[in-house]
């Protein structure tokens, strides 16, 4: 009556032996590691470059206890922190700027476990410390951006079919041309629409003039922001990259925000510099023939405009851009080999580098201003004097006033440009004290809660409350064997819903175990009231579980950060408790009662 | 066998009907008005701002840091000790001509330069419209869980099961906000996470005596219908309370060693425990009896179908 077949306490054993081994590698703590990967995240890590920091580590005679391969990057273990923050300098000299090098703490599991791909829990920013940022795109300066390209665009278009309008003009999203007569209005209207297909285009008679009003169709609107989202993404992991921070977490939220998380970082105020930053680049020509005196005034000549110049005063640049930062392939701060100033050389690519080379040639004794616009004020870095055609692409600018400044233009110019300025809207962090501390609170309050469950089982239902016991255990390593296995992040929350589960996870041994006593009052024998018990039950413990699933999963669609991280939990642990309470206590019974047919007495 | 709760002849509940409906609308129209009255104290999760927590080497001079925040010309300051004389607790609302972002960094430059040992424990920024949006998100939360298990027990039960199990539910719900708006503690999305747990398992209670009530209105075909109630809520009365017991004892683990993070979490779920077991037993009972439930629901020829999920 109580005897599982074969194969179920094989099953069972299966089960047990993988949740030992995937919870295995939690208790093993984690040694100091250096980790390597790629500032660009298109480029891949491969032996070649396991073999290099092989030989780095080896002439620096820095000892290390296993170098690996892990996604995307290397990672190389050492034994103590000092190692490891030498080892992070030899590395970072020897490989350069195309690597980041990180510190970084890595499972101390022994490699075979690491091969069956059991790794620990990932511990949330709350856990371990860091920062965590929500930043919000701002959608409505990525469409007037894309509005202002409009413009330039529709200007060249029209000259180059010498179709002549009196103005264009940008009005929010929409790009206006005037024109004085129909015709040509007419005739701009089917140019314009046949060549920029993303747009619509709506005329309009007024009496003193004619109206041409172009506007992004919203599929293309919609594309305008996905791309503005896209490359945002992309800029953002090039700063964060060139922060060094290992396993940054960088991802798109909802459909204008981006979750930046940096775990361990320390300096907030240098990662919000860094992050926040919506530097652009921009080379245009100095107006040549602006009156020095008007422009200190700030009074600036048609088709130019003022800024302030860093070395001091104001010039007049005209509107027209000559390059953009988009142009822009590798920046990297050095010093001018003949006045041994700070200074940014820069790579164009091969569109830029024509362009540069055209325009160095026709402008050859006049001033280029190189523009960098933060936040929307332009700042001239330098305008030298082009004293030749200059070709193939290379360009350094100088006119930083410290190497310091300098690394962080280049730092700018290489991560790229934001497609559209973005705001933090949430920042969230936890010292690495705080962190800690977290920890082995959460820990503590589960250990506590779990002995006090057990004592109160054991002595209530004696046996079958040992059984219970051993349930709930397992039913624990079944849980962090899952989000170890699923690598789910483990947050605060997250170690309280697993508290919460191992609380609720006994109401089903509750259950059964009530069922059993209740049998054996009404009566019948022991066999048939293990039997009675645990078929009884089962109705009940379906029922109450899945109304509990079904707030979790309501919980985990709906929730964001701590409540999801929960929800997750939760749900898992319905799961774990439903098996381990059923299947595995019962197997337990089995194992002691099932073979004796004349069971007199059971310990209940 | 050891026994805490030897109950051998059915306790007359359903007798008590009158009372337990007088408390239980008591205690829910006092978490009314607290509610109406006092309201929430809604955490920085919901309304938007900063919070700061950071900790000293010796105990804080708050003055002196009230002092050196001033001069950050930064409005609403408020500056309190919590937990120990060391650790500090930095709050500023959300002010729409202040660049929230770098407000943490203001805030902690301005701190330093009056106790250089201060350590950054935990920053807390959210906008007003994350703020907004999570708050928006928590109430459709509820709503969704709500109908979500009253769906599920009328699929599983009976309609009438469904809206007794949910109003005693939501009972618990509306006193675990009402005590948290009567005490003014904050209000945070821990704490809604640990209310929304609440809800599924204060169900989960109900769900137990419900299993066993329509059990016994199939077997006991004698009894009046309280009867029935009052001999499911009986039998299941000494599993209801180690249950319980055993979730109490792991959250009020949660509650001592826990820590200051979860103290307001393991407080929600306290009251939600307490309140659930008193709810399963005392209000979703009556009201079942109050709608009318009669055998008729139960024995219907579809009956077999269900025995043999068994």
């Amino acid at each position: 009556m109580n005897r599982y077949p074969l194969w179920k306490y094989l099953l069972i054993g299966v089960t047990l032996v993988v949740a030992f081994l995937y919870t295995l590698p939690n208790f093993f703590g984690e040694v100091p590691a250096v980790q390597v990967s790629p500032v660009r995240t298109s480029e891949t890590v491969d032996t070649a470059l396991l073999g290099r920091v092989e030989a780095l580590l080896k002439t620096a005679s820095l000892p290390t206890s296993g170098v690996e391969l892990a996604g995307n990057s290397i990672k190389a273990r050492f034994a103590s922190t000092d190692v490891q923050i030498k080892a992070k300098d030899v590395l970072q000299n020897g490989l350069g700027e195309r690597y980041t090098v990180a510190l970084n703490l890595v499972s101390a599991s022994p490699a075979w476990l690491s091969t069956l791909n059991a790794l620990p829990m990932y511990l949330g920013l709350d856990l371990r410390g860091g920062v965590h940022f929500l930043l919000e795109v701002d959608m409505k300066a990525a469409l007037e951006k894309a509005a202002v390209r409009y413009q330039n665009d529709f200007r060249t278009e029209l000259r180059g079919d010498k179709i002549r309008y009196s103005r264009i003009s940008r009005e929010g999203n929409a790009v206006v041309v005037r024109f004085a007569t129909r015709d040509q209005r007419d005739a701009a209207a089917d140019k314009l629409a046949a060549v920029f297909t993303d747009l619509g285009f709506a005329a309009e008679d007024l009496d003193d003039g004619f109206l041409l009003t172009a506007r992004l169709k919203p599929e293309a609107e919609k594309q305008v922001q996905e791309f503005a989202l896209q490359q945002n993404i992309t800029t953002l992991r090039n700063r964060v990259n060139e922060l060094g921070v290992a396993e940054p977490v960088i991802q798109q939220q909802g459909a204008n925000r981006v979750v930046v998380q940096l775990p361990g970082v320390q300096d907030t105020a240098k990662a919000k510099d860094i992050l926040g930053r919506t530097a652009t680049l921009e080379v245009r020509m100095v107006d040549e023939q602006a009156d020095p005196l008007l422009v200190e005034q700030g009074q600036a000549p048609f088709g130019a405009e003022i800024v302030a110049s860093r070395e001091g005063g104001k010039i007049a640049v005209k509107k027209d851009v000559v390059l953009t930062g988009d142009s822009i392939t590798d920046a990297a701060p050095g010093f001018d080999s003949t006045s041994a100033q700070a200074a940014v050389h820069i790579n164009l690519d091969g569109k830029g580098a024509r362009i540069f080379k055209d325009v160095t040639r026709e402008n050859v004794g006049k001033r280029m201003a190189i523009l960098l616009i933060e936040k929307g004020i332009a700042e001239a870095i330098t305008a030298p004097v082009i004293r030749e055609e200059i070709g193939g692409g290379r360009v350094q600018i100088t006119g930083m006033e410290t190497a310091q400044e300098a690394s962080d233009v280049a730092l700018l110019l290489r991560a790229g440009a934001l497609a559209a300025p973005m705001q933090i809207v949430e920042e969230r962090t936890v010292g690495p004290s705080m962190g800690a501390e977290n920890i082995e609170k959460g820990f503590h309050s589960n250990i506590w809660g779990f002995l006090a469950v057990v004592a109160f089982m054991t002595i209530y239902y004696r046996v079958f409350g040992l059984f219970s016991s051993v349930a709930l255990a397992i039913n624990g390593f079944f849980l962090i064997a899952l989000l170890s296995m699923l690598q789910a992040t483990l947050t605060l929350p997250g170690m309280a819903a697993i508290a919460l589960t191992l609380g609720m996870a006994i109401d089903a041994n509750v259950l059964i175990n009530e069922r059993i006593r209740e049998e054996l009052r009404n009566g019948a024998t022991p066999q048939a009231a293990i039997h009675a018990g645990y078929d009884r039950a089962w109705g009940t413990i379906l029922d109450s579980n899945l109304t509990t699933l079904i707030a979790g999963i309501a919980l985990f669609w709906l929730g964001s950060g701590p409540v999801r991280g929960f929800a997750v939990v939760l749900c898992l642990g319905i799961l774990t408790s439903m098996f381990s309470a059923v299947t595995v206590s019962r197997a337990m019974v089995n194992l002691t009662y099932g073979r004796q047919p004349r069971l007199a007495k059971v310990s209940i | 066998m050891l026994e805490l709760f030897p109950f051998k002849k059915t306790i007359p509940f359903m007798s008590w009907g009158k009372a337990t409906t007088a408390i239980s609308l008591l205690t829910f129209l006092f978490a009314i008005w607290a509610l109406w009255d006092k309201g929430l104290n809604l955490g920085v999760d919901f309304t938007g701002g900063t919070v700061i927590e950071i900790t000293t080497s010796h105990a804080a001079n708050l003055p002196e840091i009230r002092g050196a925040l001033e001069k950050t010309g930064l409005p609403e300051i408020s500056v309190q000790t919590f937990g120990t004389s060391r650790d500090v607790l930095i709050r500023l609302p959300n002010k729409a001509h202040i660049n929230a972002a770098e407000t943490s960094n203001r805030v902690l430059a301005a701190v330093r330069t009056v106790d250089p040992s201060v350590e950054l424990r935990r920053v807390d920024f959210v906008g007003p419209q994350v703020g907004k949006e999570l708050y928006d998100s928590g109430a459709l939360a509820l709503l969704v869980v709500a109908f979500g298990i009253m769906a599920y027990l009328a699929i599983r039960f009976e309609w009438r099961f469904a809206v007794a199990g949910m109003l005693a539910n939501l009972h618990d719900i509306v006193i675990i906000l009402g005590v948290f708006a009567f005490f003014q503690w904050e209000f945070t999305l821990t704490v809604l996470a640990g209310v929304l747990a609440v809800l599924g398992y204060s169900v989960n209670e109900s769900v137990v005596v419900f299993d066993r009530i329509r059990e016994n209105i199939r077997k006991m075909r004698g009894a009046t219908i309280p009867h029935i109630i009052d001999d499911a809520i009986t039998r299941t009365m000494s599993r209801t309370i180690i249950t319980h017991g055993s979730t109490q004892i792991m959250v009020l683990s949660m509650l001592f060693f826990g820590g200051e993070a979860l103290h307001n979490f393991a407080l929600a779920l306290t009251i939600g425990i307490m309140f659930g077991i008193y709810s399963s037993v005392l209000v979703a009972s009556p009201l079942l009896l109050m709608f009318g439930v009669k055998r008729e629901h139960f024995i219907k020829p579809v009956e077999k179908k269900e025995e043999a999920v068994v």
